[in-house]
């Protein structure tokens, strides 16, 4: 390699290390969203002496529009939820009443878990609000990640800064960890299980963890999942919180 | 004319009355002074439980505008303290009408935000609170917030709050918030000092810190969610702003002490009520030992009423000698209560009430005269009422012995 072609290459590096974690962020996007998506899952909140499990089916449509129905415990089965872009309805069978969730009630938690109303509602592009940057390269169960420094573009985000470690080959997030204004680390999610579904890698297993309180974090896993299904619209309404 | 003449004579009536009163009842001996005794008591609970309820209420309203409410407060349109959902939305900018009466010290920004305080892997949701460190309209120790030249915010926080979270002054604990835009924020802080107030609703699940510091932290530079009114503070309504005075703030704690007057008025209303059977029963028994008595006495020339009034006035003078006798004992005792007040147990302010670890009872001359009349007119009540028998009396049958 000449002088020249060495200066011209170190030259270009930070641009094309730019350029490559914007790459990453738009593929980990492309796996993780979708037109719509038809998935089961199960919610397992570990507290300090037990662990409740939740298990709900969830309809969504894009970013905008998602519809979920809790399956059980007994307690909450049969209680759904209809977030319309910004706004959230939830229809509680027990009352036979539909609240809707505004200002500081969506921040509060989803049934005891480490999971915000707000952050569960939360499905722009991460493209959309943070800017990527490369920052390291490491291994995690094995496999090659590329690790992103993503820096907000936008004010109204919860977390300011965050770190992921994205897997290399299949462009899916391994460990993602949440940062406040002044760097603290907040919360970590481990995500686990990735597997192939039609044309996507997805990670079936997330764990969240508040990193600044004892427990063993709220783990998030998906039973099944099928993407580009037929929803009909009438789901994404009010009315069908009732039915 | 009919005046003048009339008097002395109802004047000798009055005297030789009270004397024949005053005279059956030392011969009644034992019986009279067991009931002076009792109704002694009623009339010296009374009296304390009265006392004690107003000097809980003078203290705790003293200390709470003394730490808390200040002479008033004005509140933003959207604050409600019970309701810490609203404080997202509830503060805006400062009105420039109020500049003045702040840089004078006659009121006093703070603003409030929730927060959650972390401490050896525990959290805990807590309302982090702004205020002026140089501020002088309450009793706060604020001078120990004035950090401006320090990394690390200092905040101060109640005894029970210290209790509560186990912190003690200077330890360091990591606090986590949301600026105006909903976005985390999170710093260690260290606890510069502990007070010690009456006043929990200052106190529990609260931190104290630097206003200016607050607001950068929350991006809400200017703004307040309430202010404190000192006592030179002139009100000026501004719209968005709404005036809570005295009354309104201290309201939950009267409703509070009238409720307490009630339920504790049952108690001393028993014990007023075993006296004054104790008063119903003598007369009865006296009317029926003392019909020939009764009989002589119209036969003599009294009218029934007279005797009526004799008899009413032998029991009512049981709550005289019962008030004489309650004040010999009962003033050196509620003196004493006065002086050394009445501690309370260490969880009596943990139940949220402005409460101090002594109760010092005030008796006002008011509540005094008010329980003076409340034992004599009763008394006097209950002496009459057995008396009623009298006014259907034939003479004759009284000097056989047949009243009853």
């Amino acid at each position: 390699m000449s002088p020249h072609t060495l200066i011209i290459l170190l030259a270009f590096t930070p641009s094309l290390m730019a350029q490559e974690a914007v790459t990453l962020l738009s593929e980990v996007d492309a796996n993780l969203t979708s037109a719509n998506r038809v998935m089961e899952s199960s919610m397992t909140i570990h507290g300090k002496r037990t662990s409740r499990t939740i298990t709900a089916k969830t309809m969504a449509v894009g970013t905008t529009k998602s519809f979920t129905e809790y399956l059980s415990p007994a307690a909450e089965k049969g209680t759904k939820m209809l977030k319309l872009d910004k706004q959230l309805w939830i229809y509680s069978p027990a009352t036979d009443r539909t609240v809707q969730l505004s200002g500081h009630l969506l921040r509060q938690s989803v049934m005891g878990s480490d999971l915000s109303y707000e952050e569960m509602m939360d499905d722009r592009k991460l493209s959309d609000i943070y800017t990527p940057l490369v920052i390291g390269r490491d291994t995690i169960d094995n496999r090659p990640v590329v690790i992103l420094q993503l820096t907000a573009v936008v004010d109204d985000v919860a977390y300011p800064s965050q770190k992921m470690w994205v897997d290399a080959q299949r462009h899916v997030p391994l460990r993602q960890e949440f940062f406040a204004k002044s760097g603290q680390l907040l919360k970590r999610m481990d995500l686990k299980e990735v597997v192939r579904i039609d044309s996507r890698w997805f990670p079936l297993v997330m764990i969240y963890k508040d990193m600044l309180k004892d427990g063993k974090g709220t783990e998030f896993r998906v039973t099944t999942i099928r993407f580009n299904q037929e929803i009909p619209d009438y789901i994404f309404t009010k009315a069908a919180l009732k039915r | 004319m009919a005046f003048s003449i009339a008097s002395p004579t109802t004047k000798l009536n009055a005297m030789l009355s009270l004397r024949l009163a005053f005279r059956n009842l030392m011969g009644a001996g034992l019986r009279t002074w067991l009931n002076v005794f009792v109704l002694s008591v009623a009339f010296v609970v009374i009296v304390f439980y009265n006392g004690m309820l107003d000097g809980w209420n003078q203290q705790a309203k003293a200390d709470t505008r003394a730490w808390e409410t200040g002479s008033g407060q004005l509140w933003h349109a959207q604050y409600n303290p019970f309701d810490a959902y609203c404080l997202e939305d509830a503060h805006a900018l400062l009105p420039p009408a109020y500049e003045q009466s702040i840089d004078e010290g006659d009121i006093t920004p703070v603003l409030i935000t929730q927060a959650t305080a972390y401490r050896d892997n525990r959290m805990q949701n807590i309302l982090l609170k702004g205020i002026a460190p140089e501020q002088i309209v309450v009793k706060l120790p604020t001078h120990l917030l004035d950090d401006a030249h320090e990394e690390m915010p200092h905040v101060i926080i109640g005894k029970r709050m210290a209790a509560a979270s186990h912190l003690t002054v200077h330890d360091t604990l990591l606090i986590r918030w949301r600026d105006r835009h909903g976005t985390f924020d999170a710093c260690q802080v260290i606890v510069a000092g502990i007070f010690g107030s009456n006043v929990p609703t200052i106190d529990n699940g609260q931190m104290w810190m630097n206003l200016t510091r607050l607001q950068q932290m929350t991006g809400l530079s200017g703004h307040a969610t309430l202010m404190i009114a000192g006592p030179g503070y002139q009100h000026t309504p501004q719209p968005g702003w709404i005036f809570k005075d005295d009354t309104e703030l201290l309201k939950e704690f009267s409703d509070i002490i009238r409720a307490k007057k009630w339920s504790s008025s049952v108690i001393y209303g028993l014990l007023l009520a075993i006296a004054l059977l104790a008063i119903f029963d003598t007369q009865v028994l006296s009317i029926f030992r003392r019909q020939k008595e009764i009989g002589t006495y119209i036969a003599l020339g009294l009218t029934r009423g007279h005797v009526v009034g004799l008899f009413t006035l032998e029991g009512s003078a049981q709550s005289l000698l019962a008030i004489i006798v309650g004040t010999l004992w009962g003033l050196p005792l509620l003196w004493a209560l006065h002086v050394n007040g009445i501690a309370m147990p260490g969880a009596a302010d943990e139940m949220g009430l402005t409460i101090g670890e002594k109760i010092v009872p005030v008796y006002s001359f008011a509540m005094v005269a008010a329980s003076i009349v409340l034992v004599t007119v009763s008394a006097t009540l209950v002496s009459y009422l057995p008396t009623r028998k009298i006014l259907h009396l034939h003479p004759t049958d009284a000097l056989k012995g047949k009243l009853i």
